[in-house]
């Protein structure tokens, strides 16, 4: 990690808690940069930032690294709890971060209502389709024929588009990235730092440990190959047929 | 001192009123801007209210998806540095226990309505009943203490629902107020005095939020304290330390320290005619009320009959009961028997009986005054 990121972790609290090669140190990364700019620009004060997570490995990503006001909640609760946090504070600037599992799972009615009320949340999904600490189960986002703990013979399941989900209740701002793509990724985050009503993007991390090394994606960079092979624009996906767009992902801001 | 004298917030003058309004009430005078909740029968009144009155305070409120929501904001919005309620009944009560369980552990002060009716599951969703006190106590997983405070009347739906209020925020506890249907619903009469106590979180920079003391200091969000706020294993600055066995033991001897040290200043209960007693009645809630008259009409005819009522159910006044001289003992309750467990517990020896009544309905004075007539 850049050095002149360093002010915003706590130092004493590494090493971190990520396996090596997982996606979440990456997105650590992106959400620090697009803070590191809105700060170094006046726009946004790191002391006037809560951020709340729920349980999991994407949980982890600001508590206990982030030095700031962190709620590390319970399972699934993150959004409920930082309703709480925005409708007192409009002062402070609230980010939610978490896993597919804790947000869309047994988060989910909490996602969509607070999507619904529009609360000036930031919420980004640290989405690895699997149950990353908790040993690798099926999540609401495994993709159909993944092979996790629970779906030995392969994920029967339609997953979510949590995108569609989330746009489908008028939230203001909502996008999908992955991880390889850092600079549209961290330009994603500072819009939504920046919007004001609800703000949800969607990240594709990888999780080597507990989905690749189920699903033949042994390393980061065969993740990299998978993921370059079937990622495609909002734009192009526009005009691509319902059969086309199966197995895809749809990366990009969703109008 | 963070104890201070407020004037209240509605003018000082006898009112007519219902309990779930007064509680209402309450709250908004011990400082209460803060309220998340999700409707459900017999306790709605005070969401209703609060949705209206907070407004005019300059609060907040929100009705949320559920009762887990409910809890879960309010624990927000208390890190916050924001005092919050919610209020509920027993199906509620059981999804709010997880959250319940977090505010323990992360010492978070909120206060817990729990307008309770008949169950289980959703039971007579419109009738009285006192069968949560010790899902109250017990409810949440992992070893704890908690405090719950039982009124017996609209004066304390109001007056206790500002201590709970307080001692939540002295003590930094969730703390839990069990009414029940009737004391819900009936309407008699509120005095509200022209000032209130009120006791404000105790703020200090730069001391650790969750040890070093036995209560320590507690900032919000937003004041530069970079607070690391977490249900797990936590030391004293709120790192989790979930693999260190000395971290959590002395912790969790903390959560139950606090209040075991502090019992006496915690624990309230009336006594009633209990000084030369035979047989010592014990009741709460609205079943006090009933047995409190029981008692009346019995002395008047002679019978040496008297009154134990636990204000806080939960401390249990163990010790000032232990001194009633009683022969014999009657628990009377609105559930199939869970107080007289305890009764049972802080007595052996002593011949302990019981009236149980779970129809969804009051415990009548007459039926109170049978059954020790059958007793005597
Ligand atoms: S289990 Fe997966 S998601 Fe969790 S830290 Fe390891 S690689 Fe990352």
């Amino acid at each position: 990690m850049s050095r002149h990121l360093y002010k915003y972790l706590r130092e004493e609290v590494f090493p971190t808690p990520f396996c090596p090669g997982c996606g979440h140190g990456i997105l650590l990364q992106a959400i620090l940069r697009a803070i590191d700019e809105l700060s170094t620009s006046g726009h946004l004060d790191f002391t006037k930032m809560v951020f709340v997570s729920g349980i999991g490995c994407g949980a982890w990503i600001p508590s206990p690294h982030f030095k700031a006001d962190t709620l590390h909640t319970l399972h699934g609760r993150a959004i409920a709890y930082a309703t709480g946090v925005c409708l007192t504070r409009p002062d402070l600037k609230v980010v939610v971060i978490s896993g597919d599992g804790d947000l869309a799972a047994i988060g989910g009615n909490h996602l969509i209502h607070a999507a619904r009320r529009n609360l000036p949340l930031v919420v980004i999904c640290a989405n690895n389709s699997i149950y990353g600490m908790t040993g690798g189960q099926v999540s609401p986002t495994t993709p159909e024929g993944c092979l996790t703990e629970t779906t030995p013979f392969g994920n029967e399941e339609r997953p979510f588009d949590l995108c569609r989900l989330v746009k489908s209740c008028e939230a203001d701002y909502v996008s999908r990235w992955t991880v390889f793509h850092t600079k549209p990724l961290i330009k994603a985050i500072v819009k939504a730092l920046t919007s004001k009503g609800f703000s949800f993007i969607d990240v594709i991390s990888p999780c080597v440990t507990q989905f690749g090394r189920r699903n033949r994606l042994f390393s980061i960079y065969d993740y990299f190959q998978e993921i370059k092979k079937v990622v495609i624009s909002y734009e192009k996906a526009k005009v691509m047929g319902k059969g086309d767009l199966k197995g895809k992902i749809i990366i990009g801001e969703y109008d | 001192m963070p104890e201070r004298i407020e004037k209240a917030l509605l003018s000082p003058q006898r009112y007519f009123l219902a309990g779930n309004i007064a509680c209402a009430e309450g709250a908004l005078a011990a400082g209460c801007r803060f309220y998340a909740g999700y409707p459900i029968t017999p306790s709605s009144e005070i969401m209703e209210h609060m949705a209206k009155r907070l407004k005019e305070v300059g609060g907040f409120f929100i009705q949320m998806e559920d009762e887990i929501g409910s809890i879960s904001a309010c624990i927000g919005a208390s890190w916050s540095g924001v005092k919050a309620m919610t209020a509920t009944s027993g199906p509620g009560f059981s999804l709010m226990l997880e959250g319940i369980g977090y505010a323990l552990m992360t010492e978070t002060p909120i206060v817990i309505v729990n307008i309770q009716r008949q169950g289980p599951a959703t039971g007579q969703a419109t009738r009285p009943g006192q069968g949560d006190i010790m899902q109250a106590r017990w409810g949440a997983h992992g070893d704890y203490r908690i405090i719950a405070l039982s009124p017996w009347s609209v004066q304390e739906m109001y007056d206790l629902t500002i201590l709970a209020f307080n001692l939540s925020e002295r003590y930094r506890v969730p703390v839990i107020l069990l009414g029940d249907e009737v004391i819900g619903h009936l309407k008699e009469t509120l005095l509200v005095k022209p000032e209130v106590v009120i006791f404000d979180r105790n703020k200090e920079k730069g001391k650790p939020p969750f040890g070093g003391e036995l209560i320590p200091p507690m900032p919000a969000f937003g004041e530069g304290e970079a607070l690391l706020v977490t249900g797990s294993t936590h030391n004293e600055w709120g790192v989790r330390k979930v693999y260190h066995p000395e971290v959590q033991d002395r912790l969790n001897r903390r959560l139950c320290e606090k209040i075991d040290k502090n019992r006496g200043e915690i624990i309230r209960f009336e006594t009633y005619f209990t000084e030369d007693c035979d047989i010592c009645l014990i009741a709460f809630g609205i079943t006090a009320r009933s047995s409190y008259y029981a008692v009346d009409s019995l002395r008047k005819e002679g019978i040496k009959v008297g009154l134990f009522r636990p204000i806080t159910i939960w401390p249990f006044p163990e010790e000032e009961l232990k001194k009633i001289p009683a022969r014999k003992i009657l628990v009377c309750e609105m559930n199939c028997g869970q107080l007289i467990n305890e009764v049972q517990r802080i007595l052996p020896g002593k011949e302990i009986l019981g009236l149980f009544k779970t129809k969804g309905e009051a415990i009548y004075p007459w039926e109170v005054m049978k059954k020790i007539e059958e007793i005597l």
